[in-house]
């Protein structure tokens, strides 16, 4: 019955969707603003009825209920509960259920957020975005219907797939999904901009929060899915090129390029066409990525079982939405008073070197992404582009984008001195050197490449924060003199400069973790309990090997004692868990953070009995990796905390401003 | 600086990153793709040693020869057979008789690998091997081979 009622929730939010998709925008058409006013309402009731089909899935897989077949395929009744509430989205048809949850999700915030928005810009959005969510509704209810029962139902499900049950599905997909998801918001904002002519510095204004929501959220995702490959795949592997998380990484490049670029349209109502379609291709490419993990057409550890009639639906929306975007970009374009040129040194120009570099490297992903697909349907020859292409092509094209962010920030708007940013960068520059003098002292054969981008990641930690110390050292606070007046300057500086430095240094200390793999160091061999191996600094022993029994699997566990200097320091568990109902094993990796490094042990089962293969591996600083991401996703947010990002409170900011002598920004 | 000048910067900072974005492109499409080929494809090219490619098919039954941590075994799709070695430790789903795809450089004795990969779960094959066992003629839909991954 519960289930029942979610199918038809479903059913009532599609149709919900379908009204609210055309009588707003009949409503702007005709400038009447009670039509207008039915779409915050009915978004609100969608969301009401989505969440409710949620409720009624979660509600299926918690009691086991396997007459549902997505029950009986990814669940069992043994499965910890933690796993039947995260199962929900770990298959085709619940993920897809939460894309529309989200979707619903930001509708509803939007809809309530009205306040600060002209009131057909409004409803266009929220129009728009109903109709992303209808096309997606279908697709459910046509094509992976959550909720089809089968006649006969076993009495015990098929268990999810065991690489699935870990607190990382909990935590990646909804991550990522608000992050993609949040990127149709903005998608949204762009075509209702497009309906209702409204593309000015306000727009510009009021988009850069949602980007922003989604830019965190999609960094954070990024980040996450890394660790968890890291810590389950069981060799310490971060990151792949696998067509997947390039597909995650498309759109959160154009995303960057997005922010960048609204920034300048905020402030100098220039690069508005470009701005319009960086916020159309955004959340194109996380379309583009949904088709290529959902269609099939790639193989990943991302696929589901695949059908191949929902590729050619999700193509078909693909084509819709890029198709029809792009078409009234075409149609409207034309309207648009192009905003002027600029001074090439300047803030403006810095963030468009910065698009035209992020955009670049966006595309380098995407040929590398599709040439495979493209010469097998060619010629029929299959080729795999991997790793080192990209590692080819991204960096060298990354790396100087590094060089030159802390100059950017530190140009002004308008018209910029070179020579006076980059003196402010002296210091910077001068803790990278110093860096890289340490450490090719210290690692005299040690890879070139980790010394230099390791001085580039100082660099940009320091440099990201010369703008504000430059700022609050300013001459004024020299001659007026005092730390107070150092601490008004500070304090006058808005948060996004604050939120900026943050996330451009989050980069830095990214880069710091990325070039320390350089050093790690890595020994693959079988082991008996009582054998012993030296590992980086750290001598790691296994003591013995056990068996363990979990509610859905056994498992083999290795204890394993690091010492260093003689001294005991830690011991790590490892093991290797093997799932009867799937015949499937994965690794659980044993992994101790010691200094930001870590000692990550993987096993799998020995050839010989009694014995495991193990790969033991000492990483330096790696988990500096993943705290980057963090301090951007913080920057973002201190950023998003911005209150002149808000409309209405603009003069209140202002007076303060103006009340503490703020440098004019 | 006039207008047109800026113009002119932009257009010129537009072609130098793009230009070398292609450069670097075309460059390490040249020497960084590897090609796939089933066992039968590689007898029947007869690449010359030193080749790096990615070979798909089934692990031949019985073949698996472990050597320390060394592993060689033979990769088949029904018709032929590459002698595979291996030094490093296996996926976890790595079995014989089922699905693998292994990359690494030809040399005269078969494939010196450097990366072996094998099926996610039971239900799932990776599809250049599906492919490259259809090519052979040997590919059973549901057959007892790893089942079917479409």
């Amino acid at each position: 019955m519960i289930v029942e009622t979610g199918h038809f929730a479903l059913i009532l939010a599609l149709a919900l969707a379908c009204l609210n998709a055309v009588v707003p925008l009949w409503g702007v058409a005709a400038r009447d603003s009670r039509l207008m006013g039915i779409a915050p309402s009915v978004a609100l009731a969608g969301f009401g009825f989505v969440a409710l089909s949620y409720a009624a899935l979660t509600y299926a897989h918690v009691t086991s209920d396997f007459s549902l077949i997505n029950v009986l395929e990814n669940s069992a009744s043994a499965k910890p509960l933690i796993y039947k509430i995260t199962g929900v989205w770990g298959n085709h048809e619940g993920s897809m259920l939460l894309w529309v949850l989200i979707l619903a999700v930001f509708a509803a915030a939007v809809a309530l957020s009205s306040r600060t928005m002209p009131q057909d810009l409004h409803a266009a959005v929220l129009a728009v975005q109903s109709w992303i969510s209808a096309a997606f509704l279908i697709f459910i209810l046509l094509t992976s219907d959550p909720f089809a029962r089968i006649p006969n139902p076993p009495i015990e499900g098929r268990d999810l797939n065991p690489l699935l049950q870990d607190p990382g599905l909990a935590i990646h997909p909804p991550l990522l999904y608000l992050g993609y998801v949040g990127l149709s918001i903005t998608f949204a904002f762009a075509a209702g901009a497009l309906i209702c002519g409204r593309i000015d510095a306000v727009w510009a204004r009021l988009v850069r929060p949602w980007t922003l929501i989604a830019w965190i959220f999609l960094t954070l995702g990024i980040a996450m899915g890394s660790y968890w490959a890291y810590y389950t795949l069981g060799w310490g592997g971060f990151w792949f090129w696998d067509p997947v998380e390039n597909a995650s990484l498309m759109p959160w490049l154009a995303a960057t390029a997005l922010l960048h670029s609204a920034a300048v349209m905020e402030k100098r109502e220039a690069l508005k066409v470009w701005t319009i379609f960086l916020a159309i291709l955004a959340f194109s490419l996380s379309l583009v990525g949904t088709f290529i993990v959902r269609s099939g057409v790639l193989t990943s550890v991302h696929s589901f079982a695949n059908d191949p009639r929902r590729g050619v639906f999700i193509l078909a929306i693909l084509v819709f939405f890029i198709g029809g975007a792009l078409l009234l970009f075409a149609l409207r374009a034309n309207t648009l008073k192009p905003g002027g040129f600029f001074a090439p040194i300047s803030r403006e120009g810095a963030l468009v070197l910065n698009n035209l570099v992020l955009t670049t490297i966006c595309a380098t992903v995407f040929v590398g992404e599709m040439y495979p697909l493209a010469l097998e349907s060619l010629t029929g020859e299959k080729i795999s582009v991997g790793g080192p292409f990209f590692n080819a092509t991204v960096v060298p094209l990354f790396l100087p984008l590094v060089l030159l962010m802390p100059v950017g920030q530190n140009l002004a708007w308008k018209r910029g001195d070179f020579l006076g940013a980059a003196q402010r960068l002296y210091f910077a520059l001068l803790c990278g050197l110093a860096l890289m003098l340490v450490l090719a002292d210290w690692h005299q054969n040690g890879p070139l490449t980790a010394i230099l981008v390791s001085g580039l990641g100082l660099y940009l930690i320091v440099g990201a924060f010369a703008e504000i110390v430059s700022r609050s050292f300013g001459r004024a606070a020299l001659v007026k003199g005092g730390l107070a007046q150092i601490w008004r300057h500070a304090a006058g500086l808005p948060l996004s400069t604050y939120g900026t430095a943050l996330a451009h240094a989050g980069i830095g200390v990214s880069l710091l973790g990325l070039a320390a793999t350089g050093w790690g160091a890595e020994k693959i061999l079988t082991m008996k309990p009582g054998d012993s191996a030296i590992v980086g600094p750290y001598q790691l022993t296994l003591t013995q090997i056990g068996v363990e029994t979990g509610p859905n699997f056994t498992a083999k566990v290795g204890h394993v004692v690091i010492r260093k200097g003689g001294r005991d320091i830690a011991a790590i568990d490892p093991a290797v868990r093997f799932y009867p109902t799937r015949q499937m094993s994965r690794a659980e990796a044993g992994i101790k953070t010691i200094d930001f490094g870590q000692v990550y042990v993987g096993i799998s089962n020995g050839v010989k009995p009694g014995t495991v293969d193990a790969r033991l591996y000492w990483k330096p600083l790696v988990t500096l990796i993943w705290i980057g991401a963090l301090i951007m996703g913080f920057g973002g947010l201190v950023s998003l905390s911005d209150r002149r990002l808000r409309i209405g409170v603009a003069h209140r900011v202002r007076r303060l401003a103006d009340a503490q002598q703020a440098p004019a920004e | 600086m006039t207008r047109k000048k800026k113009r002119l910067t932009l257009i010129v900072a537009a072609m130098a990153v793009l230009g070398s974005a292609l450069g670097l492109v075309l460059y390490a499409l040249r020497d960084n793709i590897v090609f796939f080929y089933g066992p039968s494809e590689i007898v029947a090219k007869d690449l010359p040693p030193g080749t790096r490619v990615r070979i798909g098919g089934l692990v031949k039954k019985g073949s698996v020869v472990h050597d320390g941590t060394d592993v060689r075994f033979d990769v088949t799709d029904g018709k032929h057979e590459i002698a595979v070695s291996y030094d490093g430790a296996l996926p976890d789903l790595f079995r014989e008789g089922q699905g693998v795809v292994a990359e690494g450089v030809l040399s005269a004795g078969g494939l010196n690998a450097s990366e072996v990969l094998a099926k996610h779960d039971e239900r799932y094959m990776p599809k250049e091997v599906v492919d490259a066992l259809k090519k052979s003629g040997r590919w059973q839909e549901n057959a007892d081979m790893g089942g079917n991954a479409q």
